[in-house]
């Protein structure tokens, strides 16, 4: 009697662990979060042994001068925790995110929260004006036939000059101007972002079928009628796809913007400082902040474009 | 009066290939209340006619007028309502905010938009669908209100450019007898543009056959069916006799190049 109990109960227990995992690892299959988590996972591998590979030749230096021969694990441990590595493991970075970010306050100059913002602020500035810039642009180009022979090669060209080689000379002719700070960074953010905005606005204002634009002119359509009626919801689509792009060259555009001006905040000005006391951890985690701001900021839009569909009527 | 009037009316497009005669003396009087039918195959000029009348395409030969105007200040005038092919719904406006998209663009008030949205929509059999968007509608459903949209502003003319040329055949009689009842109920005068000999003869008091190379009138068809049509109509002797001249007449159109 006691036995059987005891039985019947081991049994029930074991059923449940196993329908538990059983259960989260079908919903890993049928959702996308093993696939996402593989990739993840293979990144994270391929990173560390990076770093064994590019960090080997210092720790058999070091290990050289001191006379001492490396075992497979000692090199491992060696090349996961240098001061300044070539290629610094995943968790070095984590952890020098973790301290600049948790551990100080937010105000300080030793915060990437801080560095974060300057360079966030800039970005901001900078994707509003290009966005504005890039629209504007796009509407003209479509709504008059010399705009579109005379602008359009410039917005092309524009973006032929390497924004290294134009950066500096913005920074430097807004300087003699009086504009320094926020705005030079900006105006660099913008150069960068109005391009994707403009050639997706100029498509998308074009979008419209004949059709509906035949349609708008036997109901006799202003021109205006049929821009805002027609032409603007639908390069709605078009927008939000371009401002994506445009608001990750904005953040682009903020770094470059500072690293020439000798910018002592900012993730651009982190990154400059780091390469130059060879502080590779302090590198990657302003690369790795900027990755994540990036990823906020065009989660951001996306966000929007989800608000802005379903209020139009359109679910996607 | 001629609601719509052509007097050796002729287009021909210039392309690559050298110039396509679309329509060549077209000669063609269309009188107010009439349902005229515009049939032939492909390249027979019959939606380059309907699109010469509403000024989307300027003719190269010949005269037009309609209301007694150029299609220009006809259009200016919004002389008529055009029904295309595709229901060329605005997917982010719901069925009610599209039939008053014409409206807004001709400033009618907020309220008389309203009251026009809510007759045209019942007069297409669509009440209780206007708060709906097109993509939640039916293919058939979605010309009808492509049709409530042509008719929400005051034009006495509706031209129709195979508007149920993409619907199966059930849903097309369906609309068929309903734009019978709407034409007699509102005495527009109709041309309408099709490739099907039973829809043509169904619809019409006047048939105007067409060829193509180059596009021409070949045969004007008085329809002695009376204005009353039920479906079964379609079985009767005088409706037969009719849809074999139409057949005959573009057979002959056509000639060998079949």
């Amino acid at each position: 009697m006691t036995s059987e109990a005891g039985v019947s109960l081991r049994s029930v227990a074991s059923g449940a662990g196993v329908a538990g995992p059983a259960r989260i690892g079908r919903r890993l299959v049928q959702g996308n979060a093993l696939p996402v988590l593989t990739v993840v996972a293979a990144l994270v591998v391929i990173w560390y042994a990076g770093a064994v590979w590019l960090n080997a030749p210092w720790a058999y230096d070091q290990a050289g001068r001191a006379g001492v021969e490396l075992g497979p694990v000692d090199l491992v441990a060696a090349t996961w925790s240098q001061d300044r590595p070539r290629l610094p493991a995943p968790h070095q970075v984590g952890a020098e995110l973790w301290r600049t970010t948790m551990e100080v306050a937010p105000t300080s100059r030793r915060s990437l929260v801080y560095h974060a913002w300057i360079t966030l602020s800039a970005t901001a500035v900078g994707f509003g004006l290009g966005a504005l810039l890039g629209v504007v642009l796009a509407a003209s180009i479509v709504l008059n036939r010399a705009m579109d022979a005379s602008v359009m090669p410039w917005v092309i060209a524009s973006q032929t000059i390497p924004i290294l080689a134009i950066a500096p000379m913005i920074i430097v002719v807004l300087a003699s101007l009086g504009v320094t700070g926020l705005m030079p960074k900006a105006v660099i953010s913008m150069y960068l972002s109005f391009f994707p905005v403009a050639v997706g606005m100029v498509k998308g204002l074009r979008s419209p079928e004949p059709m509906l634009m035949d349609q708008m002119r036997t109901w006799n359509a202003s021109t205006s009628q049929t821009f805002w009626k027609l032409r603007w919801p639908a390069a709605v689509p078009y927008l939000f796809a371009s401002l994506k792009v445009g608001v990750a060259a904005s953040l682009v555009g903020a770094i470059i913007g500072e690293l020439p001006t000798g910018a002592v905040a900012g993730l651009g000005a982190r990154m400059l400082s780091g390469s130059y006391f060879g502080q590779t951890v302090q590198i990657w985690s302003a690369l790795v902040m900027a990755a994540i701001l990036a990823a906020c900021l065009v989660g951001a839009v996306g966000l929007v474009e989800r608000l802005t569909k379903r209020a139009m009527g359109v679910v996607a | 009066m001629a609601v719509i009037e052509a007097r050796g009316l002729g287009l021909t497009f210039q392309t690559g290939d050298g110039p396509v005669h679309a329509l060549t003396d077209v000669n063609l009087a269309i009188e107010k209340g009439d349902f005229v039918t515009f049939i032939g195959p492909s390249g027979c000029g019959k939606t380059t006619f309907l699109r010469v009348a509403a000024d989307l395409e300027q003719p190269t030969a010949g005269t037009i007028t309609v209301n007694g105007m150029s299609p220009d200040e006809a259009r200016r005038n919004r002389a008529y309502g055009y029904v295309f092919q595709a229901a060329g719904l605005f997917p982010w406006r719901s069925i009610e905010r599209n039939i008053r998209l014409p409206l807004e663009i001709m400033g009618y008030g907020r309220d008389e938009a309203r009251e026009r949205t809510t007759r045209v929509l019942e007069l297409v059999e669509l009440t209780g669908f206007e708060k709906k968007y097109p993509w939640q509608l039916s293919g058939g459903m979605q010309q009808r209100a492509s049709i409530a949209r042509a008719l929400a502003f005051d034009a006495d003319i509706l031209l129709m450019d195979e508007p149920f040329g993409a619907l199966d055949e059930i849903v097309r009689d369906k609309l068929n007898e309903q734009l019978l009842a709407l034409w007699a109920r509102t005495g527009k005068t109709i041309g309408f543009v099709t490739h099907s000999i039973p829809e043509a003869v169904y619809l019409s008091t006047r048939i105007v056959v067409m060829s193509p190379r180059p596009g021409r009138v070949t045969d004007v068809i008085e329809s002695p069916l009376p204005q009353e049509r039920p479906l079964h109509i379609r079985e009767s002797h005088d409706f037969l006799e009719i849809a074999a001249r139409v057949r005959d007449g573009l057979r002959a159109g056509i000639g060998d190049d079949i």
